[in-house]
C-alpha cells in the first residue's frame, strides 16, 4: 500500500486499469484531458489498447463493438462530446452490452466553458438518448472515491449488463489529492459473457448484438425486461452517505464536489448550534429516494446545492413528496457555490423556520 | 447417384431473405457467405450490418453479428477488431448509411487503416426509407426527395467513395464490382474475396463497392433494373481496382 498524489482525471484511468478494463475509446475534450493522456501512456504498459477515435459519436460506437465482443471497455468526455455519444448510449442500452462512460461535466449549454458544472444532471439520469431507459449513475466527491468507484462500475456494468455512468465536475477531475493504493496491480476475475459475439469457435447458433425489434411486442417486451432489471437495480444497489443525520432539522443535500461544499456548511452551522445534517446521493440513479423520505420524520426542511439552475432538487422533491418544503441554492454555468454563501442560505431558512 | 454442386453456403442461415423480388442485395449476401465457406472462416468471423434493407441480415448470416446504428458500422467494427484482433471482421453497408450519416466513420476507419473489410453497397437510393436521394444518386435520377431529378445546383454531385477513399496512404485495397450479370457476379466475388484475404494477412483496410439494383425504388422491372445498372450506374462509377497492395497483386 503506498500513498500517492494524484489528479482526478488520472484517478479515473488508473482506477479503471486495477478494475481489469484494457480497452479504451475516446476523443479529447476538457477538462477530461488528463484521463486520454494518462491512458495512452499507461495502456500499453499493461498490454491494453488505447485508441483516439475521430469523435465521440465514433468512440461510443468502438465501444459498443468492443462491449459487444465481450471486453472490459470505457470511454470518457465532457458535456458536449457527452450529447454526441447519445446515440450510441442508447444503442449499447438497447443492445444490453456492458460498459463504463465517465463525463467529467463543465459549463453549458452550448459551448459553454471549461470550468466546472452539474448541468448534465437531467441527461445522465433521466435517460439522454432516445426511447426508454436508465443508466447506473454513480457520483464520486474525492479523488480516493474515484478509484474505488471505478471497479464497482465495471462490476455493476457486467452484473446488469448495462452502460454505468460515472458522473463527476471539472472540480473532482482538476483536483490533487492523496490516495492509497495497492502497490500490485491484480487484474481482477472478469465474468465470463457467454453472449458476446465473438466468432463462432464451435458454437452452433450465431450471437447477436442487436437492438432493432420490429414486432411492437417485442419491442415492448425488452423495455419491460430492462425495467424489472431497473427495479432489481434500485432494490439492490442504491447508494449514499448520511453526514449528522439522525437529529438534522435543516437537511443539506448534493452530489459530488457540492456534497463537500455542503459537508463543510453542516460543520460550521453546527458550530452555530443549528442541527444540520447532510445526505450525499452516490447512486444518483437509482436516487436514494428513501432516506430523504425518512428524514422527514425529524427534518423541518431541506436545501439542495448544486452546480446547475437546479436540477437534482426535482428528484429531492420527489422524494420528500410534499411533506417538507425543499429549498434550493445553485450557481451554473462554471460557477461554484461557495460555503460562505451557502451557510448564509442555512441562517435564513433557519431563522424563516420552514414554510 | 446424384451429386450436389449447387446449394446453400454454410455461412448462410436458411431464412428466406425479405428483400424485394429482383434486389440484389441477396446476390451480394451469397457472395460474402461463399467467401467465408471457401476461406474456411466461419468459425471466426463477426459481421457488422448497419441501417438500411440489410439491416436484417443479421439473421441471414450465420456467423456473430452486430448491428450497428445509421453510419456507424466502421466505428463498431473498428471496436471489434481491436478487441479481437484474430478475429475476421467485416461491415456491410448501403450508400445512404456509408456516404451520407456514416462519411466521418469510413473515411477514418480508412485512414487508420483499419484491418476490416468493407462490402460497400451502392444502389444509387436510399432504399428502406422509401427512395429518397442518397449521396450516390445520379444527376438528373428521380427520387421521391428529388421528384423533378438530381439537380446539381440544388443537390450537388454525387459522392464517389472508392475515388475518394483510394487517396487516402491508410486505404489498401479499394475496388468496384457490379452484380448485373453472372461474369460481373463472379469478377465481384473475386474482390470480394481479395478483401477478405487482406485483412487475413494484416495488411489494411479494404473496401468493395458492389453496384447494386434497387427495382423497388427505382420503378423498374428486375431485369430492366440490371439494365438500368449497366448503362447509367457504371459509366458514372467505373469498374476496376482503385487500389491494391504489391503484395497481392
Ligand atoms: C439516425 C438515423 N437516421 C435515419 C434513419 C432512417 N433510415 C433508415 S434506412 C435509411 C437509408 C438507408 O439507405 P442505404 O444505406 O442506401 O441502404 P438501402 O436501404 O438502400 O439498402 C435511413 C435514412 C435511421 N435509421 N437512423
Ligand atoms: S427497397 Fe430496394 S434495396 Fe431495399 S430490398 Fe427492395 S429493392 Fe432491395
Amino acid at each position: 500500500m503506498s500513498k500517492v498524489l494524484m489528479k482526478g482525471n488520472e484517478a479515473i484511468g488508473e482506477g479503471a486499469i486495477r478494475a481489469g478494463c484494457r480497452h479504451f475509446f475516446g476523443y479529447p475534450i476538457t477538462p477530461q484531458s488528463e484521463l486520454p493522456h494518462y491512458l495512452a501512456k499507461r495502456m500499453p504498459e499493461v498490454g491494453g489498447v488505447f485508441l483516439q477515435a475521430e469523435s465521440e459519436v465514433s468512440s461510443i460506437n468502438m465501444v459498443y463493438g468492443a462491449a459487444g465482443a465481450g471486453v472490459r471497455v470505457m470511454t470518457s468526455s465532457s458535456s458536449p462530446g457527452i450529447s454526441l455519444m447519445q446515440e450510441g448510449i442508447s444503442y449499447l442500452v438497447g443492445a444490453e452490452l456492458p460498459c463504463v462512460i465517465v463525463n467529467v461535466m463543465r459549463g453549458g449549454p452550448g459551448l459553454g466553458n471549461i470550468a466546472p458544472a452539474q448541468g448534465d444532471y437531467f441527461q445522465s439520469v433521466k435517460g439522454g438518448g432516445h426511447g426508454d431507459y436508465k443508466l447506473i449513475v454513480l457520483a464520486p466527491a474525492s479523488v480516493q472515491e474515484i478509484i474505488d468507484m471505478m471497479q464497482l462500475a465495471f462490476d455493476l456494468a457486467d452484473k446488469y449488463r448495462t452502460p454505468v455512468m460515472v458522473l463527476g465536475d471539472g472540480i473532482l477531475g482538476q483536483m490533487m489529492e492523496p490516495v492509497e493504493l495497492d502497490d500490485e496491480v491484480t487484474v481482477p476475475e472478469i465474468p465470463a459473457r457467454p453472449w458476446a459475439a465473438s466468432g463462432l469457435k464451435g458454437r452452433e447458433k450465431p450471437n447477436v448484438i442487436n437492438s432493432l425489434y420490429i414486432v411492437p411486442e417485442e419491442c415492448e417486451k425488452l423495455n419491460q425486461r430492462l425495467f424489472a432489471k431497473y427495479a432489481a437495480i434500485t432494490a439492490a444497489e442504491t447508494r449514499w452517505e448520511e453526514y449528522r443525520l439522525a437529529d438534522a432539522e435543516i437537511v443539506l443535500t448534493g452530489f459530488g464536489t457540492c456534497a463537500r461544499i455542503a459537508k463543510s456548511v453542516v460543520d460550521k452551522a453546527r458550530a452555530e448550534g443549528i442541527k444540520a445534517g447532510l445526505i450525499r446521493p452516490i447512486t444518483l440513479w437509482p436516487f436514494p429516494a428513501e432516506v430523504y423520505a425518512k428524514a422527514t420524520a425529524h427534518a423541518e426542511q431541506f436545501l439542495c446545492v448544486e452546480m446547475s439552475m437546479g436540477q437534482m432538487v426535482e428528484d429531492v422533491k420527489l422524494a420528500v413528496n410534499g411533506k417538507r418544503p425543499v429549498h434550493f441554492y445553485g450557481r451554473s454555468g462554471g460557477m461554484v457555490p461557495l460555503a460562505r454563501d451557502v451557510l448564509a442560505e442555512v441562517r435564513k431558512l433557519v431563522a424563516g423556520g420552514a414554510k | 447417384m446424384t451429386k450436389v454442386i449447387f446449394k446453400r453456403p454454410r455461412a448462410l442461415s436458411d431464412k428466406p431473405f425479405h428483400y424485394c423480388p429482383g434486389c440484389t442485395h441477396g446476390i451480394i449476401h451469397r457472395l460474402v457467405a461463399e467467401v467465408i465457406d471457401d476461406m474456411g472462416i466461419q468459425d471466426n468471423t463477426v459481421g457488422v450490418c448497419p441501417v438500411g434493407c440489410s439491416v436484417f441480415a443479421y439473421d441471414y448470416f450465420n456467423v456473430d453479428m452486430f448491428q450497428a446504428s445509421h453510419g456507424r458500422a466502421p466505428a463498431v467494427a473498428t471496436g471489434i477488431k481491436r478487441a479481437l484482433p484474430d478475429r475476421m471482421v467485416f461491415a456491410y453497408q448501403g450508400d445512404g448509411d456509408l456516404a451520407s450519416i456514416g462519411t466521418a466513420e469510413i473515411v477514418h476507419a480508412a485512414a487508420r487503416s483499419e484491418k476490416i473489410s468493407v462490402i460497400f453497397v451502392n444502389n444509387a437510393v436510399y432504399g428502406m426509407t422509401g427512395g429518397q436521394m442518397a449521396p450516390t444518386t445520379l444527376p438528373g435520377q428521380k427520387t421521391t426527395t428529388t421528384p423533378r431529378g438530381r439537380d446539381k445546383e440544388l443537390n450537388g454531385l454525387p459522392v464517389k467513395v472508392c475515388e475518394m477513399l483510394a487517396p487516402l496512404d491508410g486505404a489498401t485495397y479499394v475496388a468496384r464490382v457490379s452484380v448485373h450479370d453472372p461474369k460481373h457476379i463472379m469478377q465481384a466475388k473475386k474482390a470480394i474475396r481479395k478483401a477478405f484475404e487482406i485483412q487475413r494477412a494484416g495488411l489494411g483496410f479494404a473496401l468493395v463497392e458492389v453496384l447494386s439494383t434497387c427495382p423497388t425504388n427505382w420503378g423498374l422491372a428486375p431485369r430492366e433494373a440490371l439494365k438500368w445498372l449497366e448503362e447509367n450506374m457504371i459509366p458514372y462509377y467505373p469498374l476496376g481496382v482503385y487500389k491494391e497492395p504489391a503484395e497481392v497483386k
